[in-house]
């Protein structure tokens, strides 16, 4: 035993990384991640490169909240960013899908226009982050138990994270009711979208009725009707009159 | 066991939770590695039985149980093409993008009480969200081969994934509302006991729901009868047309990681995970309490009970495949869309109302845990399903009371 404590604690003096903070080393890997993909995905001149450091930059921010113990915020992160960065990939495919790799190039002066745009909102950003009190000191210590529960509890209305002092008395309402309408909202949206978005065809008679309403063809119907007024312009256009 | 590392070995803490870090990683990578060997010697010994040949019978003495050793070796000697007009970044990309979202998922998968990369509060969400990422690098592989026929097959494989991960969720979602806990070692331990604790024997709709879970596990997994997306009569290969050697075997070790871990999560969420049908260790009056060997003892057992339940249902999706014929792309859908999705809709909500007006089942002898329970940490410090005991257990019991019961 006191041979493998000596030994360790020789490996632990020999090493240059002697006690590594992991937490502090996997915010840095994870925030730098999320920094340079995101840069990335700006500069990068083909679709599917760029949704691909868009994922990696989401995935990052959601190794982030996974570091600060929001399980249940990164698993959301992961299905709803990530997932949803997907089907914009697969859009990505498809609309470039004519011609392999095509790249997209940025002018210069929209170049400079967003890199101001960037810079401003990302002070502003700064500003007020650095201006508030509490987020310049350490942390006062580990926030308790992180769990999906009383988030699901204050969901149905029974808050855990307030004491009963404060709570009022009789049946509470919870979030139950503003989340279902803002889903169903949103299933309304994509309703709509999906009936807008759908061509609208005109119904398309079927051949042996188009031959059986329309007219004779243009040439027939010129040579049989000479002198007078030019035949086609009532026909139909399916049938191609003289144009 | 960093804990042990660091009172018994006397590792500093860094290093304690590096080694323990690694153990684990390793250990699940061997399970991915180690599992597609063993399943893709037995996928072809299934698939020559059920052909009525013998399949590999010389590499390695009788059976053939060498030849997936063999076919490995051969695949790291192969040469490693990458098509000319192919994205070069992306192609070399994707194929670790697709085992390392199947790899993820494991972290978060039980194998026994404590035998967990990571025990998340979310664990099941994490699975699902994590196990929907592996399509992605199936995406990357059809855009970046240049290749029609890798772009047809990835271009599928997304529909199909997209599309089955609804009823698959709301599948997930049944065992979640009975356990009242997204945490999958919770969801475990409440179906401790005989095979009739298990939820898939708790109501009719939980036994349907089962089934439907079934389907669309194999299409998100890509199985056949819905492995479109490499539909060799068709599409050549499908996404790997143009992969070979190592890249190609990434595919391939991260297909069978998925087919291995959607059958431990369908033994988690129905049938009992570790729980075996017969409760061998209590039987034998072994409990966790009885020592510390006993207790390794009953976990041991335990992850042997839960791996012989994921491989039992990775056999059945082989079986599937070699006996079912492949759906066209508007069958899948039209599963998905008019069956798949219905079907779980209802038996969520008829699983809900049994929960509510049957909460003990019709059969009143029975010993079931009690939906009503909710985590460990509600239950009260030292509860078998406690997270970890939190000071203010008493204190969150009794804001709970108060303001459930005014």
């Amino acid at each position: 035993m006191m041979a493998a404590m000596s030994a360790t604690g020789l490996v632990a003096t020999a090493l240059p990384l002697a006690a590594i903070n992991w937490h502090s080393t996997f915010f840095l890997l994870f925030a730098v991640l999320a920094c340079v993909c995101a840069v990335a995905v700006v500069a990068a001149d083909n679709v599917v490169r760029m949704a691909l450091y868009l994922v990696l930059s989401l995935g990052a921010t959601a190794g982030l909240f996974f570091l600060a113990g929001a399980e249940f915020v990164g698993a959301m992160q992961l299905m709803i960013y990530v997932g949803g960065t997907l089907v914009l990939l697969v859009f990505g495919v498809m609309l470039t899908a004519q011609a392999p790799f095509v790249s997209i190039k940025t002018a210069p002066g929209d170049r400079a226009l967003a890199g101001i745009v960037g810079a401003s909102l990302l002070a502003v950003l700064l500003l007020s982050a650095f201006s508030v009190e509490e987020w310049r000191k350490p942390a006062a210590g580990v926030v308790g138990e992180p769990t999906a529960t009383p988030i699901g509890m204050a969901l149905l209305g029974v808050r855990v994270d307030e004491p009963p002092a404060h709570a009022p008395a009789g049946v509470r309402s919870g979030y139950l009711l503003p989340f279902e309408i803002v889903s169903v909202h949103l299933l309304v949206v994509l309703v709509a979208a999906a009936y807008l978005a759908r061509a609208k065809r005109r119904k398309t008679p079927r051949a042996i009725e188009v031959a059986a309403s329309v007219e004779p063809p243009a040439s027939v119907a010129a040579h049989a009707a000479i002198g007078r007024e030019p035949a086609g312009r009532s026909g139909s256009v399916l049938v191609g009159g003289p144009r | 066991m960093a804990e042990f590392l660091i009172t018994t070995v006397g590792l500093s803490e860094w290093l304690a939770w590096t080694v323990t870090a690694v153990i684990a990683a390793v250990l699940v990578l061997n399970v991915i590695a180690g599992g597609a060997l063993v399943f893709i010697w037995a996928e072809r010994k299934i698939a020559g039985r059920i052909q009525d040949r013998l399949g590999p019978t010389r590499t390695g003495g009788r059976f053939g149980w060498l030849q997936s050793l063999a076919d490995g070796l051969k695949l790291l000697a192969k040469e490693d093409l990458m098509p000319e007009g192919a994205d070069g970044m992306l192609f070399r990309l994707a194929p670790y993008v697709s085992f390392c979202a199947s790899f993820c998922a494991f972290i978060a998968l039980p194998f026994a009480f404590d035998f967990i990369g990571c025990r998340l509060n979310v664990g099941v969400f994490f699975v699902v969200a994590v196990l929907g990422l592996e399509v992605f690098g199936v995406i990357l592989a059809g855009y970046a081969s240049a290749s029609k026929w890798s772009l047809f097959g990835a271009m599928r494989e997304a529909a199909q994934v997209v599309s089955y991960e609804v009823p698959l969720g709301m599948c997930v979602v049944v065992p979640v509302m009975l356990a009242g806990s997204m945490d999958m070692v919770t969801i475990a331990e409440k179906q401790a006991g005989w095979f009739t604790n298990w939820y898939l024997f708790h109501d009719p709709f939980t036994f349907v729901i089962f089934w439907v879970y079934v389907t669309c596990a194999v299409a998100s997994v890509n199985r056949a009868p819905f492995d479109l997306a490499e539909a060799e009569s068709e599409l050549v290969a499908g996404f790997h047309t143009e992969y070979s050697g190592l890249r190609w075997s990434y595919f391939f070790m991260a297909e069978y990681g998925s087919m291995f871990l959607v059958s431990a999560m369908a033994a988690v969420l129905f049938m009992g995970g570790w729980n075996g049908p017969i409760p061998v260790a209590s039987l034998l009056g072994l409990s966790e309490g009885t020592g510390d060997t006993a207790n390794y003892f009953v976990r041991l057992l335990g992850m042997f009970n839960l791996l012989g339940k994921a491989t039992l249902g990775v056999l059945v999706m082989m079986w599937v495949r070699w006996t079912l014929p492949r759906l066209r792309i508007d069958q899948v859908m039209t599963t998905c869309l008019k069956y798949c999705t219905p079907i779980a809709a209802a038996m969520f909500a008829g699983a809900m109302l049994w929960q509510l007006f049957l909460p003990g089942g019709l059969v009143p002898g029975l010993d079931r845990p009690a939906g009503e329970i909710r985590e460990g940490w509600l239950e009260g410090p030292g509860g078998r399903g406690a997270a970890a005991p939190a000071a203010s257990d008493e204190k969150v019991a009794q804001v709970i009371s108060s303001q459930v019961n005014p």
